[in-house]
């Protein structure tokens, strides 16, 4: 059995749907890598920024 | 001075539609969705398929390392959106199943991280099942 943080869950969770996203989603293999770092950009940026402002709402 | 279109390719476009559209157009979306990456298996998508069954065969099993539950029954209609989740994953759903695992009530924040693990698995295998049926169909180029 594994625990992995709350961040580490995030993080892999991120590498796996991007990495879906970005197959299915484009045509060509660049435009696939691309957007699969760009979701995987914007699942843990948007993870880290809701965590700051539930931080401060908590506060 | 005007050109003319190429007869012999333009002659093939329509055959190489035609034969796109032989067979059973819905193989890779079945075969798709009962093992991830099977259907672009079958289209000879090698890294593509590879890379679809590793990663959502990965978040599977990382599910069920977490603790995460294979929903079982529809009590309700969260238990039920579960239980659909979680059958995208086809044959992994089934096998898991079969031999118990995810059988236990979820009791950690860890263990519910991995029942949502579970359930993104199956719902990200139908998104690749259907991107494969693209594929078939020539609704998706390449």
């Amino acid at each position: 059995m594994i625990h992995p943080s709350h961040f580490a869950a995030v993080v892999i969770f991120a590498v796996f749907a991007s990495t879906v996203f970005g197959i299915t989603m484009r045509d060509t293999p660049s435009r696939m890598v691309r957007y699969g770092i760009y979701c995987f950009t914007l699942f843990v940026g948007s993870a880290i920024v809701l965590s700051w402002v539930m931080f401060f709402i908590a506060r | 001075m005007a050109t003319t279109p190429n007869k012999a390719a333009v002659a093939t476009k329509p055959a190489a539609a035609k034969a796109s559209q032989q067979g059973f157009v819905y193989l890779p979306l079945i075969a798709g969705w009962l093992v991830p990456g099977a259907g672009h298996f079958l289209l000879r998508k090698w890294i593509r398929g590879a890379l679809l069954a590793a990663s959502i065969f990965a978040m599977f099993v990382l599910g069920l390392a977490m603790q995460g539950k294979l929903y079982t029954g529809a009590q309700d209609i969260l238990d039920l959106l579960g239980v659909v989740g979680d059958l995208g994953s086809g044959l992994l759903y089934v096998i898991g199943r079969t031999i118990g695992l995810g059988a236990e009530p979820v009791k950690t924040t860890v263990a519910d991280y991995g029942t949502k693990f579970i359930v993104v698995a199956g719902l990200l295998n139908v998104i690749a099942a259907v991107d494969a049926h693209n594929l078939r169909t020539g609704r998706k180029s390449s």
